[in-house]
C-alpha cells in the first residue's frame, strides 16, 4: 500500500507537515515504494496511531462500573451486529468489542490497560482478547502487594525484585502500577496513609515513601522498558501538591511515569479553598527529566470513577452520596468504583478541569507530558478530540472558562495562558510521546520498520471535528476504518515483557500462596494461551 | 373528533414492544402510514395491522380495544396528546412520557409512568409494581406529573421518585416510595410493609394506619395547612383526603432515619367519639 500526497507529522523523526509518500508492505512502514492500493492523501494530514498510555479497558474493575451503570446503558449509542462488528454499548464505560471500535474510530491503535490486579489478570487478558484492533499492554499492581510490602519492609531487597519479576510474568503484565502506595494495604484495616514518611498501618517501620522508592529501584533494575507507573497518594485531596512533590523528590535518580498528574496538583487546605497548583508542579516537573506524566484531565459531563485506590473511593462516595462498589482483593490490593458528574458550577470540578488543561499547556516538553482522562475517571477516551480542542484553541478555553464561576476563575490560571498545541506536539502527546514512555519502539512513529499504525485526517479548522473523525484509520497496514465506517476488525496483538527472574522465587512463593490466596499457586499465572497474538518486548539496556 | 382508533385482533404469541403507539409518532401519519408502522415481533419486523384493524388517521387522539396486556412500552416519552385503552395493558405504559394523558379502563402492568417527566396516567383498574419509579440504576423516577390508580398496586411503587403525585386507592404492596427523594404518594386503602424505606425526602400519605419501619419516628399529630392546598389540587383529579381538622388529624413521622433523611408519612386518624378537635396547628404528643 502507498499513501500519497499527506502532510506528515511524524515527531520521533522530527518530521513536521511535510508533504511525503508513505509505503506499507506485511504491517510495517518501508523506504521503497511497492505495489497495492494507493490512497491519495492530499489534503490530508497523517499522523502515527494514537496510544493511549493510561486508560481502564479490562478487568475486574471497569467490568464492576459497567455493571453498577446500567442506566448508562440505556441511554448511550449501541453497536449493532454486523458483518464486521460485535454488537456492544458504548458511553462511560463501553463493553469490551466497543472499547476497540471506539478507539479505533477515533485512531488510536495502542492502548496501556494502567491497572491489573494479578488475581484478576486472567480476566484482564480474557477481556484484552474481546477488544479487539487496538494492541494492548497492561501494568501490574503490586504498590500495595503484602508479600512484597513483607519482603521491602524486611530489606530483601533481591528477593523483592525477583517476585516483582514473577508477578510480572505471571500476570502476563508489561509494566508496573503502584496505586496510593501503602495506602490500599491501610484501607484493609480501614484507613489510609497520611505522610510519606509516617510507617504504613500495619507495618513497624515500612512507609510510603520506601515503597515509591523500593519500586522504583527495582523496576530500574529489572530494566523495564516501562518506567514504574505511579499514581501518587493523597490522590484528588486539596493541598496534596506537598505530597506528590515529596514523592517525587523520593525518586530522584530514578525513572517514573506520573499518571493522571492532574489529580495530585492540588492546592488549599479543604474543598472550599481548594485551588489550582499547576504552575509549581509544572515547575518541578520541567527541570526534573527522569519523569514523565500523563495528564488524567477532567471533562464536565457524566461519567464513572474506578481505581484501585479503595480508600479514596470511599470518600468519593460520601461525598457524593451516590453508588459505590468496593472490591477486596484479597492480599494484593482494592478497588472501588464510584459514578460521578463533573459539574463547570461545582468549584471543585471547576479546578480540576483547569488543572489538566494547564499541566498540558505548563509542562513544556511535550513527549513528557501525554494525552490521557484516565479513561473513566476524568472523562471518557472518546472525548479525547475536545480536549485536543481546548489545547489548540485559546479563543475555545476563554468560551469554556467563561462558564465557571469568578470564585473558581481565582483558584485556576488558565485564563492567563495563551500557549496553543501545534499539530506537531499533539501528535507528539497523543501518539510519539506516550510510545516512547511505554518503550515502544514500533509505535507513535512512521519510520522504516514502524508498525503500519496510522491515522488519516481531513484537514479541517474544526480540530474536534478533525480528530474525531479520521478520514482512515490504518492498524498494521489495514485499512480498519474508512470514513467513519468500520471496514475491518483485525485482533489487536498483546504486548509483553519477560524479566528475568530466579526460580527459586517460587519455593519461597508456593507456601504463601498456601497460607493466603484462594487461588492455588499452580492455578494462578496466566497461561500464554490466554494472551492474544504476544509481541515480546526486550528489556532495556540501562535505564 | 378525528381519532385514530385500533383494534387488537391477534394476540400476539411473544410481548410486543409498541412504542410506535404514541401520538407523538401516529399524530401526522395517514391511514396507509400507520397500517404500515413497524412492530417488532421478536427478531422480526412486523406491521401495526398485523394485530390491529385500524380506523382514524392524522390524529393525536388514540384509542385502542382490545387485551393488550402483552404490549409494552405503550406511549412510551410521548409529549402530548391522549391514549385511551379499553382493555388491559402491559408493562411500562407512559415511561419517560414528558406530556399528554393515558387512561386505561382495565389493568396495567408493572413500571407505569416510570421516569415520567409529566402528564397525567389514569389507570381504572389495578396497576403492576414500580408505578412512577427510577429504572434500575437510576438516579431519579418520575420527576413530576400524575398517576392515578384506582385499584391496587404492587412493589417498591414511587421508588426513588423526585416530583409529582401517585394515587393509589387500593392496598398497595411493600416498599412504597422506596428511597424516594421527593414528590407526594397518596395511600388511599394503605400499604404492606416498609413503607417509605430509605425515603430522602417526600410525603406519603396513608387514610389508613400502615405497619411502620422502626426508622419512623412519631413527630407530632397536626392538619397540615399544605394538605388542605394539596386537597384542592387533589379534587381537580377527583381525588378526596380528608383535612377537616373536625373529623381528625394526621399524624406525622419522619425517617427513614436509617439514610438519614427528612421524609414524612402522615397517617389519617379520624376522630373518636367524644374526642375534643383540635384547630391547626402541631400539637406534640406523645407516640
Amino acid at each position: 500500500m502507498r499513501i500519497t500526497g499527506g502532510k506528515v507529522y511524524d515527531p520521533a523523526h522530527g518530521v513536521n507537515g511535510v508533504v511525503k509518500d508513505i509505503f506499507i508492505k506485511d504491517g510495517r512502514v518501508i523506504d521503497s515504494p511497492v505495489e497495492g492500493r494507493t490512497i491519495d492523501a492530499r489534503g490530508m494530514i497523517i499522523f502515527p496511531g494514537g496510544v493511549d498510555v493510561h486508560t481502564h479497558v479490562a478487568g475486574g474493575a471497569i467490568n464492576f462500573a459497567r455493571a453498577m451503570t446500567p442506566e448508562d446503558h440505556r441511554r448511550t449509542t449501541a453497536f449493532i451486529r454486523s458483518q464486521t462488528t460485535r454488537a456492544g454499548i458504548g458511553g462511560m464505560a463501553p463493553t469490551t468489542f466497543a472499547t476497540g471500535y471506539l478507539y479505533a474510530g477515533m485512531g488510536w491503535t495502542t492502548v496501556n490497560e494502567a491497572a491489573v490486579a494479578p488475581l484478576s489478570a486472567k480476566h484482564t487478558h480474557e477481556e484484552l482478547r474481546d477488544v479487539p484492533i487496538v494492541d494492548k499492554s497492561c501494568c501490574v499492581l503490586l504498590a500495595n502487594n503484602e508479600i512484597l510490602l513483607d519482603l521491602l519492609q524486611d530489606g530483601e531487597c533481591e528477593q523483592a525484585q525477583h517476585l516483582v519479576a514473577w508477578y510480572v510474568w505471571a500476570a502476563k503484565a508489561y509494566g508496573v502500577k503502584a496505586v496510593n502506595p501503602g495506602g490500599v494495604a491501610a484501607w484493609k484495616w480501614g484507613k489510609d496513609t497520611g505522610q510519606m514518611t509516617e510507617p504504613v498501618v500495619g507495618y513497624s517501620k515500612l512507609t510510603p515513601a520506601k515503597i515509591v522508592s523500593g519500586l522504583a529501584q527495582i523496576i530500574d533494575e529489572l530494566r523495564l522498558p516501562h518506567p514504574m507507573h505511579l499514581h501518587c497518594n493523597n490522590l484528588g485531596a486539596p493541598g496534596n501538591l506537598a505530597t506528590t512533590l515529596e514523592t517525587m523528590r523520593s525518586l530522584e535518580g530514578h525513572r517514573a511515569h506520573m499518571a493522571h498528574l492532574q489529580y495530585h496538583a492540588y492546592g488549599g487546605d479543604d474543598w472550599n479553598s481548594m485551588r489550582s497548583e499547576a504552575p509549581a508542579l509544572a515547575e518541578y516537573f520541567n527541570t526534573h527529566p527522569n519523569f514523565t506524566a500523563d495528564a488524567g484531565a477532567v471533562l464536565f459531563g457524566d461519567t464513572v470513577t474506578i481505581t484501585a485506590d479503595g480508600p479514596w473511593q470511599h470518600l468519593l462516595y460520601k461525598l457524593t452520596g451516590r453508588k459505590w462498589g468496593n472490591i477486596d482483593v484479597e492480599n494484593e490490593t482494592g478497588c472501588g468504583i464510584v459514578p460521578y458528574t463533573y459539574r463547570p458550577n461545582n468549584l471543585v470540578n471547576a479546578v480540576q478541569w483547569a488543572v489538566g488543561l494547564e499541566l498540558l499547556l505548563l509542562i513544556d516538553d511535550p513527549w513528557r507530558i501525554y494525552l490521557t482522562t484516565d479513561h473513566p475517571n476524568g472523562a471518557c477516551f472518546w472525548r479525547y478530540p475536545e480536549i485536543i480542542k481546548l489545547l489548540m484553541c485559546s479563543d475555545f478555553r476563554k468560551e469554556c472558562l467563561s462558564q465557571l464561576s469568578t470564585k473558581a476563575l481565582k483558584r485556576i490560571h488558565l485564563a492567563e495562558i495563551d500557549r496553543e498545541y501545534t499539530l506537531y506536539e499533539i501528535a507528539t502527546i497523543m501518539s510519539a510521546g506516550p510510545a516512547r514512555a511505554l518503550g515502544l519502539p514500533q509505535k507513535g512513529q512512521l519510520g522504516t520498520g514502524a508498525d503500519a499504525d496510522l491515522v488519516i485526517y481531513n484537514e479541517d479548522d474544526d480540530v474536534q471535528q478533525m480528530f474525531g473523525h479520521p478520514r482512515y484509520v490504518i492498524k498494521g497496514g489495514e485499512i480498519v476504518i474508512d470514513e467513519g465506517e468500520i471496514r475491518a476488525t483485525p485482533p489487536g496483538r498483546g504486548l509483553l515483557v519477560k524479566p528475568s527472574y530466579d526460580e527459586t522465587i517460587e519455593t519461597f512463593l508456593r507456601p504463601k500462596f498456601e497460607d493466603y490466596y484462594t487461588l492455588s499457586f499452580d492455578n494462578y499465572p496466566v497461561e500464554m494461551e490466554r494472551v492474544e497474538q504476544p509481541i515480546f518486548n526486550n528489556c532495556i539496556e540501562s535505564p | 373528533m378525528n381519532i385514530i382508533t385500533l383494534r387488537l385482533k391477534e394476540q400476539p404469541a411473544v410481548p410486543l414492544e409498541v412504542e410506535v403507539l404514541s401520538p407523538d409518532v401516529l399524530k401526522n401519519l395517514s391511514h396507509a402510514e400507520i397500517c404500515a408502522g413497524s412492530i417488532q415481533l421478536g427478531k422480526r419486523q412486523r406491521r401495526i395491522d398485523d394485530f390491529f384493524e385500524v380506523e382514524g388517521e392524522r390524529s393525536d387522539q388514540l384509542e385502542i380495544h382490545g387485551d393488550i396486556s402483552r404490549l409494552k412500552w405503550v406511549g412510551r416519552s410521548m409529549t402530548g396528546g391522549r391514549i385511551t385503552i379499553h382493555g388491559n395493558v402491559g408493562m411500562h405504559l407512559g415511561a419517560y412520557m414528558q406530556g399528554g394523558s393515558i387512561e386505561v379502563h382495565g389493568n396495567a402492568g408493572d413500571w407505569v409512568g416510570a421516569e415520567m417527566s409529566n402528564g397525567l396516567i389514569h389507570i381504572h383498574g389495578n396497576a403492576g409494581g414500580q408505578i412512577g419509579a427510577g429504572y434500575r440504576g437510576s438516579m431519579k423516577g418520575m420527576q413530576d406529573g400524575a398517576i392515578i390508580v384506582d385499584g391496587s398496586a404492587g412493589l417498591e411503587i414511587g421508588m426513588r421518585m423526585k416530583k409529582g403525585t401517585i394515587v393509589v386507592g387500593g392496598p398497595a404492596k411493600d416498599f412504597a416510595g422506596l428511597d424516594m427523594k421527593g414528590g407526594n404518594i397518596v395511600l388511599l386503602a394503605g400499604a404492606e410493609i416498609r413503607t417509605g424505606a430509605w425515603m430522602m425526602r417526600g410525603t406519603i400519605i396513608s387514610l389508613t394506619p400502615i405497619p411502620l419501619l422502626p426508622t419512623f419516628h412519631f413527630s407530632c399529630s397536626y392538619s397540615p395547612v399544605f394538605l388542605r392546598l394539596y386537597a384542592n389540587f387533589l379534587s381537580k383529579l377527583g381525588i378526596s383526603i380528608p383535612v377537616d381538622p373536625k373529623a381528625g388529624h394526621y399524624h406525622l413521622y419522619s425517617g427513614d432515619t436509617s439514610v438519614p433523611g427528612k421524609g414524612e408519612i402522615l397517617i389519617w386518624r379520624p376522630l373518636e367519639t367524644g374526642q375534643i378537635p383540635r384547630t391547626t396547628g402541631c400539637t406534640k404528643v406523645d407516640s
